[in-house]
């Protein structure tokens, strides 16, 4: 037992910015090398895109398929990733102690769960590039405003973390994993993602339309596929989930 | 030393609902290595997690290189390293991966190839952390706990389940750490270890702190030492006593199976085989038995089993 001062103490933490961007970083590469979650962001909204753009399994109402499913397949994108995706990941962290470990680093909270927003819209953009790119070589031809579009992905991710988030820190790893995939494939099927809302009853279609992932896909459409201005009525739908959620996460998140 | 010590607790109280798992607990420690030992459930884990800033005192005072772990965490948390018993890797992470990860959230890290080398972590290779061993897995627990040249390290029973070699380089870490002036916190199980590692001790029990000193003091005090022999049956004992110092004793234990207690020292030994030779007595299988830490440890908590 010699003094060598190799490990003298130099305790300091990184500068804020070096830590949120390598923490992204992890949680971007953890995402992408998981086959689970490249099936839930990747494979099946690409399957869905072409297989019901190829197949006429569904009535998509008049114009071409692709221009119904496309806004509807951004919709789910963003879901499997702030929603299924951030769910059942932060759920396992939180199980084996990820979490915790990270919390007695010089990273804070906030910084980690900024790091995990980073994450989930670098794999946003992604997904909709790919989608994008699918969707144009089906024959896609977009209409309507940028910027209401991006305000439509931005407040849907905002309200899928929200919900994924207060899922994720408040059951059991397990719990979440089955809760998770569930509300997905629910929401996959009656949120009008390749299912017409209007092949659901009236009294269905009401309590539906007040969903977040009908609230996304349909304004995504009005967009999209009708040239629609700014989808008030949607983004308001959105902006509530989104502050509910934040908040209830925010007061029930659990870290261990 | 008259600065701050480096952990200061003082009268901690810890309920989980109607359980008190730690009641009124006072520990004091310094520079150098404190080794905490306590049966399961004696509220080792309750304390140094408080001190780690996860719980919130219920009531007492815990202040950790003079600052409070909950209220002032930010400061706090650069300055000290964490080995939780379990887990706090990304399964789906590399060992050198989730190193260098914790390695940049700090501005002067240790060289973290060096590490990976010294701690044997190099044969990991491509493996994520759910398909380590779970001595590969300790160990990468270890080596993020010091990677950021803490000032202080919490290493919450970091042998648990090692084989040999990995528990010696385990402890030659703690070794030198604590030459380079790394202050270190570890609970274990392992009364050895405890023996080989620190400089001080402290023994929980029931939430409380019921001995606390350096080992050898600790194994000094406490309970006497003995001196076992066989010879013949029927030994003249009040003799042997009259030989031996005042505050020793003297027993038969089964016909033939002698134990003298008191102060055992060389002394005493020579004392014991000239009375021998006196009477016309062949010792055999003469044993000196020092009390080890453990002996100390059972003697102050019990010998049965805790939940």
């Amino acid at each position: 037992m010699t003094a060598t001062g190799a490990y003298a103490p130099r305790p300091g933490a990184a500068p804020l910015p070096r830590m949120i961007a390598t923490q992204a970083a992890l949680e971007t590469r953890m995402l992408l090398r998981n086959g689970e979650q490249l099936l839930l962001t990747v494979v099946i909204p690409t399957l869905l895109l072409v297989l019901f753009g190829a197949v006429d399994i569904v009535d998509t109402g008049e114009g071409r398929a692709v221009d119904f499913l496309a806004p509807g397949i951004l919709a789910l994108a963003v879901m499997s990733t702030a929603f299924t995706g951030q769910a059942i990941a932060t759920g396992f962290e939180r199980r084996y102690g990820v979490l915790k470990r990270l919390a007695a680093s010089p990273l804070p909270r906030w910084g980690l769960m900024t790091a995990k927003t980073l994450s989930v819209l670098v794999t946003e953009i992604l997904q909709v590039l790919l989608v994008t790119v699918i969707a144009l070589a089906l024959g896609w031809s977009p209409h309507g405003s940028p910027l209401a579009v991006l305000l439509l992905l931005v407040l849907g991710t905002a309200a899928f973390s929200g919900l994924g988030l207060l899922m994720a820190g408040t059951l059991r790893a397990e719990a979440t994993l089955a809760a998770a995939n569930l509300v997905f494939l629910l929401l996959l099927v009656g949120g009008g993602v390749v299912v017409p809302l209007d092949k659901f009853p009236q009294a269905a279609q009401d309590v539906l339309g007040l969903l977040p992932i009908t609230a996304l896909s349909e304004g995504l459409r009005d967009v999209l596929q009708h040239g629609a201005g700014v989808p008030w009525g949607n983004l308001g739908i959105l902006a509530v989930w989104a502050v509910v959620a934040l908040a209830a996460a925010g007061r029930f998140f659990r870290w261990e | 030393m008259r600065s701050e010590p480096v952990v200061r607790v003082e009268n901690l109280v810890m309920r989980y609902g109607a359980k008190t798992a730690v009641d009124g607990l006072d520990l004091v420690a310094g520079a150098g290595v404190t080794a905490v030992l306590g049966p399961n459930g004696a509220g080792k884990t309750t304390t140094v997690e408080t001190c780690e800033g996860y719980r919130r005192a219920h009531s007492g005072t815990v202040r950790v290189l003079g600052l409070d772990p909950v209220r002032e965490a930010s400061a706090l948390r650069p300055r000290v390293g964490v080995m939780l018993q379990s887990g706090g890797v990304y399964s789906g992470a590399r060992a050198d991966e989730m190193l260098r990860h914790v390695a940049r959230l700090h501005a002067h890290p240790l060289d973290v190839d060096a590490l990976i080398e010294r701690l044997g972590l190099g044969s990991c290779g491509r493996t994520t952390y759910r398909r380590l061993s779970g001595g590969q897995q300790q160990r990468l627990a270890l080596a993020m706990a010091v990677v950021g040249r803490p000032e202080l390290v919490f290493l919450d029973e970091p042998t648990a389940g090692l084989d040999p070699q990995a528990r010696r380089a385990t402890w030659d870490l703690v070794r030198d750490l604590r030459a380079d002036g790394v202050s270190v916190i570890l609970t274990t199980h392992h009364m050895d270890e405890a023996e080989q590692l620190a400089d001080d001790v402290a023994i929980i029990d029931a939430g409380r702190v019921v001995a606390q000193g350096p080992p050898e003091e600790l194994c000094r005090g406490g309970a006497e030492n003995t001196l076992r022999f066989s010879g013949r049956p029927g030994l003249d004992l009040a003799s042997l006593l009259k030989a031996l110092p005042a505050d020793c004793t003297a027993d038969e234990l089964t016909p033939g199976a002698y134990r003298v207690g008191g102060k055992v020292d060389p002394q005493l030994l020579a004392t014991v085989t000239t009375w021998c030779a006196q009477h016309g007595v062949m010792p055999e299988r003469i044993s000196v038995e020092r009390h080890t830490l453990e002996d100390v440890f059972l003697e102050l908590t019990g010998k049965e089993l805790r939940g």
